[in-house]
């Protein structure tokens, strides 16, 4: 068996990394802090111009003909650089809406009585008439909600969608981890590293224990697309991200509760992405009628 | 990334599975837990039968996925656990195949494959434990024999073992990893006392070895003089290498007849236990996942179990506890009735996180050795 990344998909990850480093390095993401909503259209269509959104659609269809694995170690760099845009709809829509698989069109999707990116997108999925826009909680993604009548409602999420926000999450938790771990290693008190406490340690280990299982089971989701595979691939990449993004708050001490430092950032996406495609409770049920089956 | 066997994969276990159908009915009755030399004749008489089938050595040399394999198959067809060859099979076993001169394999690999011998494994003491490099037994040399005098604690299956792993200490002036020696004992020398212990589930299966100047002759040391802590780590790898795999498989057969009896007994219905349900699947689906992953790992790395193995344990044995939580919650008040299904499960799930390295040294070992944290005080 080789259930191990091949040479290509290293290739592909690295090269993902190399051109988010470029183009959304530590600076554009404190300037996209500062100017909230507005979405790099430049970077959008570096994106396209990269295969990220066309990544999955048949050579034939001019993308570039790759699976569901390499969609999902993209979306986990996407994750890391912590890049905003309404990344998983515009993927979803490659094919589908002219425009969306170059990076030309922008394509944001309603999610229950969520819509992410609804004011900067080009093309709107689903019923988002009355939408009211919210103070969003993450500076990094502008959100409306919808009535609840007009709502699509739980379980109408593709899982691929559900899958791809499970790579960002992923994205997230190792981003945390190596946050947690530099600074674990930097900062010094009573003497030495905080690292070398072991209270501080153990938080880092757990961190990274949680990351690696989610990691394996976003991994195996992608090469067998079975909606429980998925399922338990949410479920443990929220957890991944969201206790890892809490933990690497806490290892930063009180830098940790500043605007300053980008942490928080990180814990704001993770619980917008929490809630996307029925949330938690959804891919629970899930997983319990399976094992009833 | 792949999650496909080969076909010669594949060939080895439809024939692995066709004799597990054959051989499984011709097994006699599972002797009672407390019946020490019953256990003992039926772990080695089911060793005895995948030797005679051509499986006694899939631990030491097959490839780790046929090891997968092997041990995905038998717990899903029900056979018996390794048992009381656990030490023998898993780690000592590899560790004199590994470090062992040729004399030694000779004498000690045969006899734990055909099933004729069982050993265990003389590591902690009641002073070392964790600091395992802290033990204190001591061996002095006295022409070709070592004559060792302390203390073991722990110890597995001791009750029934023809020999013993047996870390002692041959120089107490030098610092502490550096003067340490792996022995191989005889179970029958002169001067061992065997001191069962009742373990919280009412069993004794683990005993405390007294060890009163018994003599072991020098050419059963494994290793050279003083170097037993590299050896010692050999083994360590080995422990907490696949070793698990086979429980994985069981949990996800146990999380399934939990969620029947809930159907069957209306706790079902409650959606906080029904979800927690769901999170157990996520959560054990995960650990086959990376079970996968470590061993294609290995595969990729010519076999060696790598620091893996301690992300796996330390989620394993939480999960492992949190199975058997759940299980109680779905039994109600038969929760408390020690001749239920499950009950006995939950009191021995405890251990996992304190055997083979508790959490805690998990912990250190993730930290400092895959993150690269300082080493503390
Ligand atoms: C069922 C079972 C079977 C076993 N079988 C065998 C066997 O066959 N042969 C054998 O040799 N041994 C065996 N052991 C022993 C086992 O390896 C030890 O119990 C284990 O390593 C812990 O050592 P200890 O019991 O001395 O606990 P201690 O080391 O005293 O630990 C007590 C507590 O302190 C914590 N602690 C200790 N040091 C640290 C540290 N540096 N940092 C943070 N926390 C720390 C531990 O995590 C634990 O919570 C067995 C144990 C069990 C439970």
């Amino acid at each position: 068996m080789r259930f191990q990344l091949t040479e290509d998909q290293k290739a592909l990850r690295a090269g993902m990394r190399e051109l988010l480093e470029r183009r959304f390095g530590r600076e554009a993401l404190r300037a996209a802090v500062d100017a909230p909503g507005r979405l790099d259209r430049e970077l959008w269509r570096a994106l396209g111009d990269a295969g990220f959104f066309a990544l999955r659609l048949p050579e034939a269809d001019g993308g570039v003909g790759l699976g569901l694995p390499e969609a999902v170690l993209a979306f986990e760099e996407a994750g890391r650089a912590l890049l905003p845009g309404p990344l998983a709809a515009t993927h979803l829509a490659a094919g589908a809406v002219p425009g969306a698989a170059t990076g030309e069109t922008v394509v944001a999707a309603v999610d229950g009585e969520l819509v992410e990116w609804l004011e900067a997108a080009d093309v709107v999925r689903g019923q988002a008439s009355g939408a009211v826009a919210l103070r969003s909680l993450d500076p990094l993604t502008p959100l409306h909600r919808t009535p609840a009548a007009g709502a699509t409602g739980t379980g109408t999420q593709d899982p691929v969608a559900v899958l791809l926000t499970a790579a960002e999450q992923l994205g997230t938790a190792v981003r945390v981890g190596e946050l947690a771990v530099q600074h674990a290693r930097n900062r010094t008190q009573f003497g030495q590293p905080i690292g070398a406490f072991q209270a501080v340690k153990h938080l880092c280990a757990d961190l990274l224990v949680r990351t690696e299982t989610a990691r394996v089971a976003v991994y195996a989701a992608a090469v067998t697309a079975d909606p429980a595979d998925i399922a338990a691939a949410r479920l443990l990449a929220d957890e991944a991200a969201v206790q890892g993004a809490r933990d690497c708050l806490q290892v930063h001490g009180g830098m940790g509760f500043t605007w300053e430092a980008d942490v928080h950032l990180h814990l704001k996406r993770a619980w917008v992405r929490a809630r996307r495609g029925g949330g938690s409770t959804e891919s629970e049920e899930l997983l319990a009628a399976r094992l009833v089956a | 990334m792949d999650l496909s066997y080969t076909p010669e994969e594949e060939d080895f276990r439809a024939r692995l599975r066709d004799w597990l159908a054959k051989a499984l009915p011709t097994l006699p009755a599972k002797p009672s837990p407390a019946d020490w030399p019953g256990r003992r004749a039926y772990d080695l008489g089911w060793q005895r039968m995948l030797y005679d089938a051509g499986y006694a050595d899939v631990h030491w040399d097959a490839s780790p996925t046929t090891r997968l394999i092997f041990l995905e198959e038998t717990e899903r067809a029900g056979a018996p656990y390794v048992g009381a060859n656990f030490v023998g099979l898993l780690h000592a076993g590899p560790t004199v195949a590994a470090e062992g001169t040729a004399e030694q394999r000779a004498r000690w690999l045969p006899p734990i494959l055909r099933g004729e011998e069982v050993w265990c494994q003389g590591f902690s003491e009641p002073g070392a434990g964790s600091d395992l490099a802290a033990l204190r037994t001591r061996a002095w040399r006295d022409g070709d024999d070592y004559v060792v005098s302390g203390s073991k604690i722990w110890t597995s299956h001791a009750e029934v073992a023809d020999w013993c792993e047996l870390l002692v200490r041959t120089d107490p002036d030098v610092p502490k990893h550096k003067g340490i020696t792996w022995l191989a004992m005889p179970m029958d020398a002169d001067g061992i006392t065997v001191r069962p212990l009742r373990t919280l589930a009412g069993s004794a299966e683990f005993a405390e070895v007294f060890l009163d100047e018994v003599r072991v002759p020098a050419g059963n040391r494994v290793g050279a003089e003083n170097d037993g802590w590299r050896v010692t780590m050999v083994t360590l790898s080995f422990e907490r290498g696949t070793a698990f795999v086979g429980e994985v498989v069981a949990c996800r057969r146990v999380l399934a007849e939990l969620a029947r009896a809930a159907r069957e007994n209306g706790c079902w219905d409650d959606p906080v236990l029904r979800r927690r349900l769901g999170r157990l699947e996520a959560e054990f689906r995960a650990l086959w996942r990376l079970t996968q992953w470590n061993v294609s790992e290995a595969e990729a790395n010519g076999g060696v179990p790598g620091a893996g193995g301690s992300v796996f344990k330390l989620r394993y044995s939480h999960a492992r506890q949190e199975l058997y939580d759940t299980a109680a919650d779905v039994l109600g008040p038969a929760a408390l009735d020690l001749d239920r299904p499950w009950v006995l499960d939950r009191l021995s799930a405890l251990s996992y996180t304190i055997a083979a390295g508790t959490s805690q040294i998990q912990r250190n070992i993730v930290a400092e050795r895959i993150l690269g944290l300082p080493k503390g005080r």
